[in-house]
């Protein structure tokens, strides 16, 4: 059940909207396991791939999950990825050119045992074209857990909250850098699964270092909420995931997983490299 | 109120909306309250109407086309945008953004453009005041529109070519959003139509109603304080019709939009996001935005502005359709028959009155049309298609 969350995102904050209630959920599966996790004194790892986009997807997507993630992104390709940098624009287009629709890229997924959870990540276009509640209800079937949709602002999410929340998906949210910290505590209250920070300002793509607002944008969410925080955006390397870590409850690592498939590294070849990430943040 | 403040949501009906990831939220919410703010302070839309007259080149005339009209059996009056520095309605807009930056603090403006035209009136407002300029362009127009990246260049601008998608205006506007992410802080991104994320397509089409307000105080001198029975404009995005249906909406004038037949967004289109805002656009069974496909570069959009979406809704404004074929027809037309040549843009408006003159529109009406801009910018492409190139 979920309340108008626009309702508590008005143009103008007054002071009235700062004590918005926190809405009573049962945390989903995401949210359980990595709670249980960073009990345990873990940290967790969110592994992106484009659907559809080379022949063996399905095969890296499991490679992902025995090199040690706790968590797979899965990209729906859209025409128009607005907040992807080159390298997952090109994944969106070779998934498009192979023929790639919503519709494939979950049948194909339900077919396969992951191993852990699996949350959709793509445009709201699509889902508004493949109709909500019918989205909601096919992801569910595909047994996913989750979706990240970068152009649905809190502002706009309830229809989909309310598909989502119905069809067992917990929608994660983006808090940002110049996210102000009344808003990114009331994103925090929406968000299911993670809060999704924005380590960077910019689009997805591999970076040189960890940006010094990532540890701003993990320290103002963890002030405002105890919701696991994972850090994306820019971190590409066994370092930088380390790094991550040592801020938040995880970090999630696309291009730099992407660029590998592209390179022709094979379900192998990301499995090492998943391996070298979850080494690095476990050590 | 039709054609009146959309509020903080920054809706239209069901149009509209700010659909952006959450790190250029904090930009546009920033713009919207500085725009709020500029466009109620009497000193900035003092500075604004100083530039507009004394560097724009504003008001622009109302040309009567006296044999025109008798050819075609309407009363067509011109509203001159072409006139306009820069040769279109777009100076209006870029001044105004570029005022804007400058009381924010901004130092560099981005811009996307399609034909060139927004591009070379970015670039333009860039030297005036003084900012760094980035335009980005799609490769399929820069060879359409070569001597508009070379004008870009002259005025001091960068312009990038864009490789991913359709390499035309959608893409352009991707890449533009891209660049504004990581740049949010020091860059004001000076979008050219009332499209994308709120506040964009409600301060562009203020920007733009001078278009409106001039040629109604206009048309009423010319027509003894009546309004004219039609108002056209052509529709990309929106931002030369949005400006002139301001001036018109309360008026029983009947306004019509008119696209490109292979960009028609309303005809053709149903309600999509992208861009930041909720829209008509042209899609695919799954929602994958198709590439539209127009003779002029500035219609190639598959989406249209949200209000528009939402007047065509209420039934308040109309949207036809110009195909390629009778577009050149129109351009060498009113060339010939006024000694002014149109950009391929505006020609669509002239081609959908002079078809539908005593079928749509009867005889004798009086028909005020918005000339977008001239058509210098598109003389090489057309003497090719002309001559079979």
């Amino acid at each position: 059940m979920v309340a108008d969350i626009s309702a508590s995102f008005p143009a103008r904050p007054s002071p009235a909207d700062q004590i918005v209630a926190r809405s009573a959920h049962d945390p989903g599966t995401i949210e359980t396991r990595l709670r249980f996790w960073r009990d345990e004194g873990r940290k967790s790892l969110c592994c992106y791939l484009m659907g559809g986009m080379s022949r063996d997807w399905l095969d890296i997507l499991q490679a992902i999950s025995h090199g040690g993630a706790n968590i797979i992104e899965v990209g729906i390709p859209f025409s128009d990825p607005m907040i992807d940098g080159p390298v997952i624009q090109a994944a969106s287009r070779m998934a498009l050119d192979a023929g790639a629709t919503p519709a494939t890229v979950l049948d194909e997924i339900s077919r396969v045992e992951a191993g852990v959870p699996l949350v959709v990540m793509t445009y709201y276009n699509l889902l508004l074209k493949g109709g909500l509640s019918r989205m909601a209800k096919h992801m569910s079937r595909a047994s996913i857990s989750g979706s990240i949709i970068p152009d649905l602002p809190p502002e706009e999410s309830a229809p989909w909250i309310r598909e989502a929340d119905g069809s067992g998906i917990e929608n994660v949210m983006l808090v940002a850098p110049t996210t102000p910290v009344d808003r990114a505590r009331r994103i925090c209250e929406s968000t299911r699964g993670f809060v999704y920070c924005v380590g960077t300002m910019g689009v997805t793509g591999e970076r040189d270092s960890l940006s010094r607002t990532a540890r701003e944008v993990a320290a103002k969410v963890m002030s405002v909420t105890d919701k696991p925080a994972l850090v994306g955006i820019g971190v590409s390397t066994p370092a930088q995931a380390a790094g991550a870590c040592s801020i938040a409850d995880g970090v999630i690592v696309g291009s730099a997983i992407v660029r590998r498939v592209m390179e022709g590294a094979g379900a192998s070849g990301v499995e090492k490299f998943v391996r070298s990430l979850r080494d690095a943040i476990d050590s | 109120m039709v054609m009146g403040d959309p509020g903080p949501g920054g809706k239209y009906g069901e149009y509209g909306g700010r659909f952006v990831p959450e790190p250029l939220m904090a930009a546009c919410m920033e713009l919207e309250e500085s725009f709020r703010s500029a466009w109620a302070d009497e000193t900035f839309r003092f500075q604004l109407n100083t530039i507009l007259s004394d560097y724009a080149g504003r008001p622009t005339p109302l040309t009567e086309c006296r044999r025109l009209s008798q050819r075609v059996g309407v009363r067509i009056l011109l509203k001159r945008e072409d006139l306009a520095h820069t040769g279109s309605h777009k100076i209006n807009n870029v001044i105004g953004q570029a005022l804007l930056a400058e009381r924010m603090g901004k130092k560099r403006l981005v811009a996307e453009t399609g034909a060139g035209q927004h591009g070379v009136a970015a670039a333009t407002a860039a030297a005036l005041f003084g900012m760094e300029c980035v335009v980005y362009m799609g490769e399929l127009d820069i060879m359409r529109q070569e001597l508009n990246v070379f004008r870009m260049e002259l005025l001091g601008a960068e312009v990038r070519p864009v490789k991913s998608g359709s390499r035309t205006l959608k893409d352009a506007v991707n890449e533009a959003l891209r660049d504004w992410v990581s740049t949010c802080e020091t860059t004001h991104y000076c979008l050219g139509s009332v499209m994308g994320p709120h506040p964009y397509p409600w301060m562009v089409r203020e920007l733009q109603s001078i278009i409106g307000e001039e040629s109604r105080e206009q048309c009423r001198q010319l027509l003894h304080g009546l309004d004219p029975d039609w108002v056209v404009a052509c529709v990309g995005g929106g931002s030369n019709a949005a400006g002139t249906f301001a001036g018109f909406i309360s008026t029983t004038a009947n306004l019509v939009g008119v696209e490109a037949a292979g960009g028609a967004a309303i005809s053709n289109g149903v309600p999509g996001v992208l861009h930041g805002m909720m829209s008509n656009l042209l899609q695919d069974d799954t929602g994958q935005v198709l590439e539209a496909q127009s003779i002029s570069a500035g219609l190639d959009y598959p989406g249209i502005g949200p209000e528009h979406a939402f007047l065509a809704s209420l039934g308040r404004a109309r949207y036809e359709t110009a195909g390629d074929g009778e577009v050149l027809v129109a351009f060498k037309l009113l060339a010939q028959m006024e000694g002014i040549i149109p950009a391929l843009e505006s020609a669509h408006a002239i081609a959908w009155v002079s078809r539908e003159a005593g079928k749509t529109i009867p005889f004798g009406s009086t028909v005020m049309v918005t000339l977008s801009g001239r058509g210098d910018k598109d003389v090489a492409q057309v003497k090719d298609l002309l001559r079979g190139g």
